[in-house]
């Protein structure tokens, strides 16, 4: 008797959430506090790291499946364009887009796990440096007069096609 | 009460899994191990709910199919904490529910490094039943597993486990090794174990188009588990061992799909355990508590 109205109790709590989850509606986004503390960490790349060139750089598919992965893994803490999000910082801001391809490696590969980044090194080395082409042409793309973050190209299950270096 | 008399324990784990289907989720990167643990923990605020069945043979006795639920959430980048329940059939015999178990990971380092440990407790409440053979301890053998469901669920375990859980990637290739330490807290002497794994993308570079066949989508491997005795009797005498190819394909549409044909290598192993699991990952489960619970952030 007592562990099926445990069993009924948990399951139904699990339902519950699910139900929720499924008729949520998109919550408003809003600067991430912590930031600046999260940028700090692309600094502690050390010189070996930060100077590795990106050996997928010259590759015209590297920012297309980049923007799939981003999409996949990064997207609903960072925003589908990089714009920030409830947990995840900016990838807009100077502080990314002006450091080293090797840096930006250097940080998926190893998170900022006290910070609430996990590591990414699970993906294998090549679709790191696809992810790091991604980030870096968000860059380019929010750079041009016409674009804001909110116009940026972002992956669509329809239309995977997206701005190249 | 009502419920779970008219569907049951499996009727409601169709139906959790129906309603999480509807869920907003996110694509996984899940290695194909079913038993082995790597050192990847779940992002935090997600929330993984995995489906997981075991069918195994027995040599003198009843066929089985045991099955459990996982519900994982990443507390922190560093802590995942998980609850299982979990039941098996025994054909010719009957259906019974088995126990729960509740499990921890930590992380210990900060940074990614060439073996990276993580630390594994476990609390299980489980009966003799319980025949998912989540994992390979001390002189657990196939003839364990003769007593009919009624006699056997009459057994209460209530058992500690811990882990360290030594894992690395290298040019895509994940290897990892756990080394097990389980106590029955009745009284009885520490017990060993142990899981290998290895596993590796069929492709290390994603594809420009979205798809469900991509090589990068699979990931095979191998894993290998079993006994250690106990801390009166170390080693391999009278223990059981399994050895298994595995392979999971992680799809666009955001589940994950593991397969697992393991053989056992000895005679005190069950010949054939075939395995199989489903998985999907939600995101933001921790804003959706919050929500629930008045918090309009």
């Amino acid at each position: 008797m007592k562990t099926s109205i445990a069993v009924e109790s948990v399951m139904g709590v699990f339902l519950g959430v699910s139900l929720v989850s499924a008729t949520q509606v998109k919550e408003p986004r809003y600067k991430y506090k912590k930031d600046a503390l999260v940028y700090a960490e692309i600094a502690k790349a050390p010189d070996k790291a930060r100077a590795r060139r990106n050996p997928l750089e010259k590759d015209p598919d590297a920012v297309a499946a980049g923007a799939n992965l981003f999409a996949q893994h990064c997207s609903a803490c960072h925003g589908v364009a990089g714009e920030g999000g409830r947990k995840g910082p900016r990838l807009l801001a100077p502080e990314v887009q002006k450091s080293a391809p090797g840096a930006i490696f250097w940080i998926l590969t190893n998170g900022v796990v006290r910070r609430g980044m996990p590591v990414w090194s699970k993906l294998p080395e090549p679709q790191r440096w696809q992810l790091v082409s991604y980030i870096k042409s968000l860059g380019a793309a929010a750079a041009k007069p016409d674009n804001t973050p909110s116009t940026i190209p972002t992956p669509s299950p329809t239309a995977p096609s997206l701005p190249r270096h | 009460m009502v419920l779970y008399r008219q569907v049951g324990f499996p009727g409601i784990i169709l139906f959790s899994l129906i309603s999480f289907w509807l869920s907003s989720s996110a694509r996984a990167q899940e290695n194909p191990y079913i038993i082995a643990y790597d050192h990847y923990l779940e992002e935090p605020g997600n929330v993984e709910i995995e489906y997981f069945s075991t069918f195994g043979t027995q040599k003198a006795g009843n066929d089985f199919h045991a099955f459990w639920m996982e519900f994982e959430y990443g507390a922190t980048a560093w802590w995942t904490t998980e609850f299982y329940l979990d039941g098996q059939t025994t054909f010719k015999d009957s259906t019974v529910f088995t126990g729960f178990r509740w499990e921890n990971r930590f992380r210990v380092l900060k940074r990614e490094h060439f073996l990276n440990p993580v630390l594994y407790f476990e609390y299980e409440h489980k009966s003799g039943a319980d025949k998912i053979l989540k994992e390979g301890e001390g002189r657990d053998v196939e003839a364990d597993f003769l007593a009919r469901n009624a006699q056997a669920r009459k057994e209460h375990i209530n058992e500690v486990e811990l882990k360290l859980i030594l894992s690395g990637t290298h040019k895509g290739w994940n290897f990892t090794e756990n080394t097990l330490a389980a106590k029955n807290l009745a009284n009885s002497p520490w017990e060993f174990g142990y899981a290998l794994g290895a596993s590796r993308p069929l492709a290390l570079r994603a594809s420009a188009k979205r798809c469900s066949f991509c090589r990068q989508n699979f990931i095979a491997g191998v894993e290998m588990y079993g006994g250690l005795g106990n801390r009166r009797s170390f080693g391999l005498h009278e223990t059981s061992h399994y050895m298994a190819p595995v392979v999971a394909w992680n799809l666009p549409s955001e589940w994950t799909l593991r397969l697992s044909a393991g053989f056992g290598l000895n005679d005190n192993s069950h010949r054939f355990l075939l395995r199989w699991g489903l998985s999907r990952e939600i995101t933001g489960f921790g804003s959706i508590i919050r929500r629930l619970f008045g918090d309009p952030k």
